[in-house]
């Protein structure tokens, strides 16, 4: 059963079983574990996140692509939600459609893309996914009249979803539609997951490992190449998308900020980079540690800075704006020095 | 028994004209796109503005790209950190101009020329050095890793880009050109800007400048053998390294100077300017053929040219139009339009 449902990928690694029973476990019971709105938002956040690096790795670290497009992919399910709940009403039935709309928009997308780049060299599709989601980010920000422009959408989404639907208390707390669109997301994304988890460990994902390994000899063995990372680029384009959509039906708002911005795309390159790249529990740590430290490490900069005051320089470098600064820095390090990751490390150990 | 060799009458054929036609298309692009904006516009001052602004765009973009481009057929190694010398160019250049304010502040034609020199060396020196660093620290641990180039390149990006944020403080910078550059020339009933003048001129000169070096010297001999094929230049005793350092430490320059001219330009400079351009100097190097400074310098005038007459004739098209042009080019062409020969 265990088996089944980890597609006989184990942690293999008594550490990392750990972990990530303890991330599953604090997940799970997030709502009565630590009760609190702002708490609340990181658990959900992390759910989504795994869920969407997990599908960014399925391209990184399975077939060898570099994409930036990923945020692109994010937001069209996201917006998808959105503008299916501006227009055809509160309802469960927009929420479907938005869904289903977004990840499909998304898979032919990727394809386009895919059938433009991927043919020539695989470089090509770094810098053209780069380019396309530079425009569609600018895009969206200028139709104002459909997207709402740089102040994004806000819509109202099911009444059983909301904070205002109580279903009376449990363990002392009252369960309201907030909690069950918690389990919503975090089900959904568990569900996502092991989808991804049972792609890479099928014969399909040890095509695209043998790609990304040496593409030349895995065409000579007679794989089309082009066609896998095509179809692992659209694979990943919906997984993205229906994160996205996950992400706009627990927010109640999109955003170019929150959805489409470059910033977005790098935090997902990182936590792929600190995870590990390659293995999906790579995501799970990644997104975990990532997201905690986002949330709480740039309140101790600010402390650090305002402590600092009196020196030159220091201060603005430990500013909490120039949270990217320190950011790339690590970027950089971990792709030297940890290319396999927390995983790969923790693995490598036993 | 024998029999005869089928018979063959091999003749010297020239070229058909199609085929040469299609040697010739993308030279060819650059004027026809012109004609079909002036049919397209109908006003034949607004055309000329257009026009000229157009190539001022496309030679600054081209400026930037050419070093990227060069870099890729060199060593095989995708900078995605170019921008930031871009960015970096754009801040030391503008810094000194503002400081040498005494220079740029009179209508002396011989003062500003000499306050636009100054920052610009001075860019160029910054850019040049830090592009060395950058080779040295970011770039070579990673040779012939695509995958780890383009990361830890976007790392290098984002670290240089909040320096300037360090350095500089958060702010856009604003500034005004040089007494003598503000301004226009009226040319048969077309307001031209002098600054516009100025950039086409300018990277006319420098594009012939680059050629001559790379056709005529024994120094571009060698970067345009070493692109073609490397181990064979290694073989015959040249050290390709120090040359790509050259190569490298050079594009930087440029794209610092590109930096300068841009900023001009636009009159203000962001931390993010460089990041904005790389998304230009990309779809440029993509459509010219990775490795090709001819196809970057035509790629960059179509995209310049391009960009203006759509931004009159339809503006909500012009966010696309790139991408539109980038998409119908690698149809036709899928490696671009002068793709570089490899032997290999």
């Amino acid at each position: 059963m265990l088996t089944n449902l980890l597609s006989g990928d184990h942690p293999r690694s008594l550490i990392l079983t750990l972990l990530l029973l303890a991330i599953l476990a604090a997940l799970a019971l997030a709502p009565f574990l630590f009760p609190g709105v702002r708490s609340l938002e990181t658990a959900a956040r992390i759910c989504i996140f795994i869920v969407l690096v997990a599908s960014y790795d399925l391209l990184l670290g399975y077939s060898g692509i570099v994409s930036f497009a990923h945020t692109m992919f994010f937001g069209l399910g996201a917006y998808g939600v959105a503008l299916a709940s501006t227009h055809m009403g509160r309802g469960f039935d927009a929420l479907i459609v938005g869904t289903l709309a977004g990840a499909v928009a998304a898979a032919i997308l990727a394809l386009l893309i895919g059938l433009f780049s991927l043919r020539v060299r695989a470089i090509f599709f770094a810098m053209i996914t780069l380019a396309v989601a530079s425009a569609v980010a600018v895009l969206v920000s200028q139709l104002s009249g459909l997207t709402g422009g740089e102040d994004g959408l806000n819509y109202s989404i099911p009444r059983e979803l909301t904070p205002a639907f109580k279903l009376g208390k449990l363990f002392g707390i009252s369960v309201t539609g907030k909690i069950l669109n918690y389990y919503l997301v975090f089900f959904a994304s568990l569900a996502l997951f092991l989808l991804l988890l049972r792609i890479v460990n099928s014969p399909f994902g040890r095509v695209l490992k043998a790609i990304r390994e040496n593409d030349f000899r895995a065409e000579a063995i007679g794989y089309r190449v082009v066609l896998y990372r095509t179809l692992a680029t659209c694979l990943s384009a919906a997984v993205a998308a229906l994160a996205g959509s996950l992400f706009a039906i627990w927010l109640r708002y999109v955003g170019p900020a929150t959805t489409l911005s470059f910033e977005i795309m790098l935090d997902i390159l990182l936590m792929v980079v600190i995870g590990g790249m390659g293995t999906m529990y790579g995501a799970v740590i990644g997104t975990t540690i990532f997201v905690l430290a986002q949330n709480y490490l740039q309140n101790l900069m600010g402390v650090a800075a305002s402590a600092t005051e009196g020196l030159p320089l220091i201060p603005q470098l430990l500013d909490p704006d120039r949270w990217l600064l320190w950011l790339g820095v690590l970027f950089i390090l971990s792709v030297y020095f940890f290319p396999t990751g927390i995983v790969g490390r923790l693995r490598a150990e036993d | 028994m024998t029999t005869a060799a089928p018979d063959h009458a091999p003749k010297y054929a020239q070229l058909s004209l199609a085929d040469r036609l299609g040697k010739a298309m993308p030279l060819l692009l650059v004027p026809l796109l012109v004609i079909f904006g002036f049919l397209s516009i109908g006003s034949t001052s607004s055309w000329l503005t257009l026009t000229v602004s157009g190539l001022a765009m496309g030679m600054m973009i081209f400026i930037m790209a050419s070093g990227l481009t060069l870099v890729f057929g060199l060593m095989d190694v995708i900078n995605f950190g170019h921008g930031a010398f871009i960015s970096v160019g754009a801040y030391v250049g503008i810094s000194a101009l503002l400081a040498l304010e005494s220079w740029t502040g009179v209508p002396s034609l011989l003062l500003n020329v000499s306050a636009v020199l100054a920052a610009v060396i001075a860019a160029m020196c910054v850019t040049g050095a830090l592009g060395w660093g950058f080779e040295r620290v970011i770039v070579r641990p990673v040779y012939g890793a695509h995958l780890k180039q383009i990361l830890v390149t976007v790392g290098g990006l984002i670290v240089i880009e909040q320096l300037i944020h360090v350095v500089w403080g958060p702010d856009e910078i604003f500034l005004t050109r040089p007494e003598m550059l503000k301004g226009a020339v009226t040319f048969a009933g077309a307001a031209i800007e002098k600054y516009r003048l100025l950039a086409v001129v300018f990277g006319l000169v420098l594009f012939v400048a680059m050629r001559l070096v790379l056709k005529r010297t024994k120094i571009g001999l060698i970067v345009r053998a070493g692109v073609q094929n490397g181990e064979m230049v290694e073989a015959l005793g040249y050290r390709l390294r120090l040359v790509f350092i050259g190569v490298f430490v050079a594009g930087s320059a440029l794209a610092g100077l590109g930096g300068v001219m841009w900023g001009l330009y636009q009159e203000v400079i962001t931390a993010g300017m460089g990041e904005e351009m790389m998304i230009l100097v990309f779809i440029v190097v993509i459509i010219g053929g990775l490795g090709s400074v001819e196809g970057a310098f035509i790629g960059a005038l179509l995209v310049g040219l391009l960009q203006n007459y759509v931004a009159f004739l339809e503006p909500k098209l012009a966010l696309i139009s790139n991408i539109a042009l980038m998409t119908a080019v690698l149809m036709w062409r899928p490696q671009g339009m002068m793709p570089v020969v490899k032997a290999k």
